[in-house]
């Protein structure tokens, strides 16, 4: 049943891509063929995986904000400014291997939440709402991240225009998954590994569950998002909740740029990926908030950005996977919406049902 | 001697917005006399303003009609998108700007039938809907592009083919426009000109309202009090403003509820997407990717500065529209708008210890400072931060302006029909 929602919404955006194709005169079918056709080799599954760790990352930082109907729509201004943060503070301190990475982890954490954590502040005391301040907060990390990097965060390499930061030590770079990929008999692709902060983004997963499904915490988190009013009365303070969930969302998403900084790029370049904050959204829209479907919407996501490129080669238009990706965020949050209310429907059918035989009982 | 004041309601509020403006160009005057610049009350920049605050007091108009009706629009930005987009396509599809302008506005439409569809019928969360329009609208309009801009056509997968814009026309006599093809004389430009002391600063201001304006513009400032009249004075309004604050009420009423929600939800979009069009049309000539730069977003703040009021929104609109137009005149513009920051909330700052409110006066007066040091620290601001001039400018007066607000009752709340307890 939980599974009905996504599907059909992937099912309905995919009919409506087929549509959007037919339209512009390109057969869906051959497309979708491809699309799956490439996605099915090591070097595309490496990518996937690749690109689905930092979304995933994401979708966990906007998540926890929406169990509490808390929408921090900053989550790509907080990444771009940690990832900065820590490709800068990661370069200029010498530290054993482990103890580095977990340094950069720290500093990107701290970025993150203390740029969240604007807005959390002007929710509480000068009730702006969130949405509003989190955007223009995105904005400003943009011009900021610019500024930093070229006045104070800047490696001047002779012969190299390119405005970057130092190259990382290697006691900061995450070992990749190559060496596990071999014991498990799939020899990994040349080109890019297989990045191992997938294992710190699984860890981050099962503590995201714990704390929102098994702690105190997340039982008030929850309790505020079902039933803010109820919740209050029974000693749950807003302020302080939103306040918390903000530095914990803004936290986690200092983590998204980690992945492709310590396993790929190894310093912030003019291209770092950007984009991974809203992305974030759907991801955590589709996935429904829970770990594991905030997993498989990652791995969806990235599925489609790999295989997109094999599109342009066959001469059909890619960006037919970003109508993909916006007709199954919106009509998955409306399938969930009807599956939620047939649900209650029977309830509701099958509660009336009970009553009536035990009236029957009765007389 | 007794005090003037004007008899009715209305005019007291012109005769307060009068004398309010006079004191913010005084200050203005001096500030710029300070900064040793002159591109805080020019034409100019004034021309610039009016032009950037139409798309952001037209999504914040929208989101009036919307908001009033209890739906919470924060996929104007989406919409807004989506006007950009038609409104180039259209105007470049028929070589004619005033298609343009019509494809545009049912672009915007479109997205605000989507968000009606999702939140009033399916009962989906206001916001949640919204964010999901946001971006489905920017992927939708990068694939439209895609398959409708040929590289022989100017455009590409980001942008439109250059198109022609609507119009414009300065009134006559005040600051020189045509009349039965004679040339009047520009009144306002003489004053501005002569560069005296507050006077010339109120003849800039005035010529850049007056002069050069777009006849788009002219459609966006009209609807103002149009939009006031409707949600006001009409019994259609005042259905519509019953949805918002409370549905069951009106339900039991006989007021159609989710009929009206739809229409303050696609008006919404279709004025967000004529939002979008003039960004086309008057400011850049073409569309491109991510021209909207959170536009849709600094008019709901807009709609929030103005307490969900049409006047007020044009008032906030005209204030971050201010703070854009700045951005592009000059750099030494927005070095002096620090110290223009700086003195308003020192004058903030007096106002509230009169008030007793000694929390926000130490908070005010910390910023005040720290703009001060910014201003005299900084020769001219760094190329980076004035990308972010409107949207740091959002962020202080949402911060720092009172906040004697009241959003409608019922605003962001599902209603179902027939579900009243």
């Amino acid at each position: 049943m939980s599974l009905l929602a996504p599907v059909g919404a992937l099912i309905f955006s995919l009919l409506v891509a087929s549509i959007a194709l037919v339209l512009v005169g390109f057969n869906p079918l051959t497309a979708f063929a491809e699309m799956g056709k490439f996605a099915w080799s090591a070097a595309s599954l490496v990518s996937i995986s690749n690109r689905a760790v930092p979304l995933f990352m994401s979708g966990l930082a906007v998540a926890i904000g929406f169990k509490m109907g808390l929408f921090n729509i900053g989550v790509e201004g907080q990444y771009l400014l940690a990832a900065v943060f820590a490709a800068y503070f990661g370069a200029i301190v010498n530290l054993p291997p482990v103890l580095h990475v977990l340094f950069i982890i720290l500093v990107a954490m701290i970025v993150g939440a203390l740029w969240s954590g604007i807005a959390g502040i002007l929710k509480v005391t000068r009730g702006v709402h969130e949405v509003i301040a989190t955007i223009m907060l995105n904005a400003i990390a943009v011009g900021l991240v610019a500024w930093l990097l070229a006045n104070f965060f800047r490696k001047v390499d002779p012969g190299d225009l390119n405005i970057k930061t130092a190259e990382l030590p290697h006691s900061a770079w995450f070992p990749s998954l190559n060496p596990l990929l071999n014991t498990i008999g799939i020899p990994p692709p040349p080109g890019p590994t297989m990045q191992g902060f997938m294992l710190v983004a699984i860890v981050f997963g099962i503590v995201f569950y714990l704390l929102v499904w098994r702690s105190r915490y997340g039982f008030e988190l929850r309790a505020s998002g079902i039933n803010p009013d109820a919740a209050r009365m029974s000693g749950v303070e807003p302020s302080g909740m939103v306040m918390q969930t903000m530095l914990l969302s803004g936290a986690l998403a200092g983590l998204v740029g980690l992945s492709p900084l310590l396993g790929y790029f190894h310093r912030y370049t003019q291209d770092f990926p950007s984009g991974l904050g809203f992305t974030g959204i759907a991801v955590a829209l589709l996935g429904r908030n829970h770990p594991v479907g905030i997993f498989l919407g990652a791995l969806l996501f990235g599925f489609m950005d790999r295989s997109a490129l094999i599109l342009d080669l066959k001469g059909i238009p890619r960006e037919i996977v970003t109508i993909i990706q916006g007709v199954v965020v919106l009509a998955v949050v409306v399938a969930y919406e009807v599956v939620t209310r047939m649900i209650q429907r029977q309830e509701v059918a099958a509660a009336a049902e009970a009553a009536k035989s035990d009236a029957e009982e009765v007389a | 001697m007794k005090r003037w004041t004007p008899k009715t309601k209305t005019g007291r509020r012109l005769w307060a917005a009068l004398l309010w403006g006079s004191a913010g160009v005084f200050v203005l005057a001096v500030v710029q006399q300070i900064a040793g610049t002159r591109e805080l009350t020019s034409a100019g920049t004034f021309g610039a303003s009016l032009r950037l605050a139409m798309p952001i007091m037209l999504a914040g108009l929208g989101a009036v009609f919307s908001e009033r009706s209890g739906i919470v629009n924060i996929g104007l930005e989406g919409m807004m998108i989506m006007g950009t987009w038609f409104g180039a396509w259209g105007a470049w599809q028929f070589s004619n700007p005033w298609a343009g302008v019509l494809f545009g506005v049912l672009g915007g439409g479109l997205g605000g039938l989507i968000h009606a569809i999702a939140t009033v019928t399916f009962a989906v969360d206001h916001i949640v809907s919204g964010v999901a329009i946001n971006i489905l609208a920017a992927g939708g309009m990068r694939f439209l592009s895609a398959v409708s801009y040929s590289a022989d056509s100017g455009g590409g997968t980001t942008q439109s083919p250059h198109v022609s814009g609507v119009g414009t026309f300065s009134l006559p006599f005040l600051a020189g426009g045509d009349l039965f093809g004679w040339r009047t004389p520009d009144v306002f430009g003489w004053f501005e000109s002569r560069h005296w002391f507050f006077i010339s600063d109120v003849g800039g201001i005035l010529r850049g309202l007056t002069g050069d304006l777009s006849w788009l513009t002219l459609v966006a400032l009209l609807l103002v009090p149009l939009s006031i009249w409707v949600l006001w004075k009409t019994p259609w309004g005042l259905r519509l403003r019953s949805c918002g604050e409370n549905p069951y009420s009106a339900e039991s009423l006989g007021v159609r509820v989710l009929r009206m929600k739809y229409y303050g939800v696609v008006i919404s979009g279709a004025m967000a997407g004529l939002g979008g069009t003039m960004l086309v049309l008057v400011q850049a000539g073409i569309y491109r990717e991510g021209q909207t730069a959170g536009r849709g977003f600094i008019g709901l703040a807009a709609l929030i500065f103005g307490n969900w009021n049409p006047a007020g929104v044009l008032a906030g609109a005209s204030l971050f529209g201010f703070a854009d137009a700045l951005r592009l005149r000059s750099e030494g513009a927005v070095h002096a708008l620090l110290l223009f920051i700086a003195v308003l909330l020192a004058l903030l700052v007096v106002w509230q210890l009169y008030r007793r409110r000694w929390v926000p006066a130490a908070v005010s007066g910390l910023f005040a400072i720290l703009f001060l040091v910014l201003y005299e620290t900084l020769s001219v601001v760094p190329t980076q931060f004035i990308s972010f001039t409107p949207h740091l400018t959002t962020l202080l007066v949402l911060g720092l302006a009172t906040q004697r607000l009241r959003m409608p009752a019922a605003d962001g709340l599902r209603y179902r029909k027939g579900e009243a307890v």
